[in-house]
């Protein structure tokens, strides 16, 4: 059977899944303080009376890291950056401890001027003096050529408890995200390690010795064991697995919009195929734009608890929350209790929804039904509207050849899955404003801790072929081979295919030809003079996020 | 964080499926290392620049200016209505104000391409910066534009297409004519008799460097636009003055490229040539993207930056001096040359041959601008290549008086349709384009 868990904000959902669908669910409150507690707190009560035995696979999906770095509670760490010419590499700072060095690698990845060891040697007495444990080590273009970060840790040698080389966090060009990615590695490197090791421990004193899972912003998992390597790719999970959740119920060959609606915010994704679209840039959080794997996903501040108010004659709803509906002994009214006036739900305090309600309605000189109405209308507009601008923001990012200016696929949903606590009450309106079909996704209430437990292994990998510098190479992979001039485009694939299956074993997953695609495949001419002097091949592949095959039928039966 | 100083919108389309030929200057390859040298940099990320998807344009956006012979779809490809919809696009993004300053860095190019257009030449097929402006002449009423072409080829096709226009100040600065194609850009090519003196031409010498480049700019080139008054300046930018360009002969360096647009600080700049696509683009366009935005570009370097190897011949900078106080002179002298040009009323014509080298066509003009101190004054060209075919083309400007839109009309309402296979009609009064003609498309 299969745990999946998901701490959110507020509490902690967990499941447990068996071949005949799901077994239990439970609900435990989350203490920012005390995650592990929380942790352990919802992994007991879903484990109560099952043999360990029976547990083949558990995925976890914390906010760990994520509070940490948005409320900057990280240790200091060392950064040691490499520029070359360009913009000022100090102007990319992350931290204090952050260095800036020479050394210069060209776009292709030739040596354009060295590192000095003596600069490497100063900076890392200092680091050690000011007892630094965690090193990111950056240069530009190191993912054309990592030579320098190579040399840089060598330089550093082992009086570090872990060094990360910026190469080695993602195969994208993007210098200052790379730096960003390298140092929240570093920085949540210690309490991911620790926190982690700590949850295997007690699971293991209860028996349970299966290797734990981590969910990360792509919607895929990976090894707590591989996940020492890449801490920061498990940063905002959360909206992840709720998307993850969803997709056992999205339509195979169509294009559905995602809603997740809770009491503060309503996050949205787009799924194509029943696959969710990937952000292409990476994840922003906490002032750091970074190269980490995320869904495409949107957030706005529109929920069941929104507070509402008028303005200057004018209704406004959100973004901020100040608590529960006054139906449940809220200080403010929300659409919530504006759902209560309607009489769509109706267990809850309905009296003081209607107090509330009325003193706005009063201050609009109208009814409260109408107030109500016009709360209600409000809420869903604003939810769709941000839903069809997400569209059109997807459709209109920049493409690079003209086959995909003129033929390139357009994103045009016809399907909403919605799910969270209000999300029942708001599909009927969402569907007559929209047009689109709207359905409730079975089992919302757990669908995230099911995401969790049903993601699969997802990963990436890049392969750059140079084949008049002879070589090819996949930087996240640390590989790098001599090619010769008639190395092809099908072969640099091939190479990518196999590295990606490696790779996916490493992590835990499979990397079965169904899960797989190519993201990019790009092929020049590099012409000097007048002849063709070599290929420069670009490709890109990943095991894309979805399900994991064997629990397919789980997911039909989660209906029941 | 770095926060740009000028909000700055870019285009960018490296049409990476795209190639005149596959060895052809203008190949698949040509923007991939910029590409590279944008995303490393994290430009997109800057806040305050943005990247704008682009559209492409209409064929009425194109006969705005051009006349295709016998049709747009004769001479261009996909890639030409992609590559001047995303100057339109930014040009778009300046005049809503979603942008202080744009940069479309596309291709093709375009500034070799003129009025009458029978095929390529200079890599060109389409003027994208001239559909870009009328675009925004017809859209947002927008009438006095400068352009500055910092191409090292001499910009012809602007040159050709606003000759008659005095709402539009043109200036190229480029590789002497004498020693690069196209071959032409003296400074006595001044413009029409309409316009005499809008068309500024700076031939500069070759292995003119950093010093020459920046002084033609701060000794002509940016008084004469201050005393213009443009509403929108628009630098045709070029890259090819680069010291490392394989085409030319120039000593400019990518620091060079950025001060230059700190000074000018164009509107809207838009991609035209440049060929050292791995010791060049990637770093002057790195420089100008961040001069565009403000932002501190001193240490953009490209790696085979040694000022001492191409430092500027003390006798370029003496000549670059002469020519610059010819050109100001000249400048001064403008409304008188432009009285002396002709009377109100004359028909003006001259006679020319314009070499399509891309396409290896021979294309023989007459044309007949009526001499207006009205107007910009309505011309014709009787237009036929060696590949058989032979057009007139009809322009009335756009603020056209009465007897100048009479001339045209008349012009087109009597020319024979047995003696041209096609007679076009560009009125610019309406915003209208007008076909006269038996044979087919494509005939």
């Amino acid at each position: 059977m299969i745990i999946g868990l998901d701490v959110g904000g507020t509490h902690a959902d967990v499941v447990l899944l068996g071949t005949e669908g799901l077994v239990a669910s439970a609900k435990v409150p989350t203490d920012a303080n005390d995650l592990f507690h929380t942790v352990l707190r919802g992994l007991e009560e879903i484990t109560a009376g099952v043999p360990p035995e029976t547990i083949n696979r558990i995925v976890l999906s914390t906010t760990l890291t994520t509070n940490a770095i948005v409320q900057g509670q990280v240790p200091p760490v060392g950064m040691i950056v490499s520029g070359g010419p360009g913009i000022d590499p100090a102007l990319f700072r992350t931290n204090e401890h952050y260095f800036t060095v020479g050394g210069a690698i060209d776009h292709r990845g030739r040596i354009v001027e060295a590192v000095d060891p003596r600069d490497i040697k100063t900076i890392a007495k200092r680091l050690r003096r000011e007892g630094i444990r965690q090193v990111g080590v950056v240069g530009k273009f190191s993912v054309r050529n990592p030579v320098h970060e190579v040399e840089i840790a060598r330089i550093l040698g082992d009086e570090f408890d872990k060094i990360f080389l910026g190469h080695r966090v993602a195969g994208s060009l993007n210098f200052p995200r790379r730096i960003a990615t390298t140092y929240l590695n570093a920085a949540v490197h210690p309490m991911h390690k620790q926190f982690f090791l700590a949850v295997q421990r007690s699971l293991n004193e209860k028996g349970l010795s299966v290797p734990i899972r981590i969910l990360k912003a792509d919607g895929g998992n990976m090894q707590f064991a591989a996940s020492i390597d890449f801490p920061a790719q498990t940063i905002l999970s959360g909206p992840a697995a709720s998307v993850m959740g969803s997709l056992a119920f999205a339509p195979d060959e169509d294009e559905a919009l995602v809603f997740d609606i809770g009491g503060t915010t309503t996050d949205m994704a787009i799924l194509v195929n029943g696959v969710p679209l990937l952000d292409p840039a990476g994840i922003e959080l906490g002032g750091f734009k970074t190269l980490i794997r995320a869904l495409e996903t949107h957030s706005i501040g529109m929920g069941g608890d929104s507070a509402v108010r008028v303005e200057n004659g004018e209704l406004k709803i959100g973004p901020e929350r100040r608590g529960p509906a006054m139906a449940y002994g809220g200080p403010v009214p929300t659409p919530t209790d504006a759902m209560f006036v309607l009489g769509l739900i109706r267990s809850g305090g309905r009296e003081a929804a209607q107090a509330g309600i009325s003193a706005l309605a009063a201050q609009l000189g109208t009814t409260p039904e109408v107030a109500a109405e016009r709360i209600f209308d409000g809420a869903c507009r604003s939810i769709i509207d941000a839903a069809e601008a997400m569209v059109a923001r997807v459709n209109s990012k920049p493409v690079y050849t003209v086959h995909e200016m003129l033929e390139g696929h357009t994103v045009k949903p016809r399907k909403i899955l919605v799910l969270g606590g209000p999300a029942l009450y708001f599909a009927h309106r969402l569907e007559e404003m929209s047009g689109y079909r709207v359905g409730v996704i079975p089992r919302w209430k757990v669908a995230n801790a099911i995401g969790a437990a049903l993601a699969r292994t997802t990963c990436e990998v890049t392969v750059f072929a140079d084949t008049e510098r002879g070589i090819a190479t996949a930087p996240e992979e640390n590989y790098t081979e001599n090619v010769g001039s008639r190395f092809s485009g099908e072969e640099a694939v091939q190479l990518a295919y196999r590295l990606l299956r490696d790779k996916a074993a490493r992590l835990g997953g499979t990397a079965e030809a169904h899960e797989v695609e190519v993201v990019e495949n790009l092929q020049f001419n590099m012409v000097r003079g007048f002849y063709t002097s070599g290929k420069n091949i670009r490709v890109r592949v990943q095991v894309k996020p979805g399900l994991i095959q064997d629990y397919d039928p789980v997911a039909g039966r989660l209906t029941d | 964080m770095i926060t740009a100083r000028q909000k700055t919108g870019l285009v960018f389309f490296p049409a990476f499926d795209w190639a005149i030929s596959p060895t052809h200057p203008e190949r698949e390859e040509r923007l991939l290392y910029t590409q590279d040298q944008v995303f490393e940099e994290g430009l997109f990320d800057i806040e305050g620049i943005s990247e704008f998807k682009p559209d492409l344009v209409t064929v009425n956006d194109v006969q705005r200016v051009h006349f295709c012979v016998p049709d747009p779809w004769a001479v261009m490809t996909e890639s030409h209505f992609i590559s001047a919809g995303g100057a339109k696009t930014i040009g778009m993004a300046v005049m809503d104000k979603k942008v202080e300053r744009g940069f479309a860095l596309v291709r093709p190019p375009g500034h070799h391409a003129m009025r009458v257009v029978h095929g390529s030449r200079g890599f060109c097929a389409v003027n994208i910066e001239a559909i870009m402006i009328e675009f925004l002449r017809a859209a947002y009423k927008v009438r006095r534009v400068a352009i500055v072409d910092t191409d090292c080829h001499h910009g012809d096709g602007t040159q050709d297409i606003y000759w008659h226009d005095p709402d539009t100040l043109f200036i190229s600065l480029h590789q002497d004519g004498r020693t690069l194609y196209p071959g032409t850009g003296f400074t006595n090519e001044l413009g029409g008799p309409n316009a005499t003196g809008m068309t500024i031409n700076i031939p500069l010498p070759p292995h003119t460097g950093d010093e020459g480049f920046l002084s033609v700019m701060r000794e002509a080139v940016l008084p004469i636009l201050q005393e213009f008054k443009p509403e929108l300046v628009v630098n045709s930018a070029g890259q090819d003055n680069h010291f490392s360009d394989p085409i030319t002969n120039m000593n400019f360096s990518a620091q060079g490229y950025a001060t230059l647009t700190d000074l000018l600080k164009p509107d809207i700049c838009v991609l035209e040539g440049g060929y050292s696509i791995e010791g060049a683009l990637p770093y002057v366009n790195v420089g100008l993207i961040l001069a565009l935005a403000g932002v501190d570009y001193s240490r953009v370097r490209e790696p085979a930056y040694d000022p001492d190897r191409i430092r500027q011949p003390a006798m370029v900078t003496a000549r670059i001096a002469e020519t610059c106080k010819e050109v100001l002179s000249l400048w001064d002298q403008r409304q008188r040359l432009r009285d002396r040009a002709g009377e109100a009323g004359d028909l003006a014509t001259r006679e020319r041959t314009v070499f399509y080298d891309t396409d290896n066509i021979v294309e023989r003009q007459k044309e007949t601008v009526r001499v207006c101190r009205d107007c910009g004054g309505a011309w014709k060209v009787d237009s036929s290549s060696d590949r058989q075919k032979r057009i007139l083309a009809v322009h009335i400007p756009r603020h056209a008086c009465r007897a100048c839109q009479q001339a045209g009309y008349d012009w087109f309402e009597q020319a024979p349709t047995d003696g041209f296979d096609r007679v076009f009609l560009q009125d610019r009064t309406k915003d209208q384009f007008r076909i006269k003609g038996l044979q087919p498309s494509g005939a």
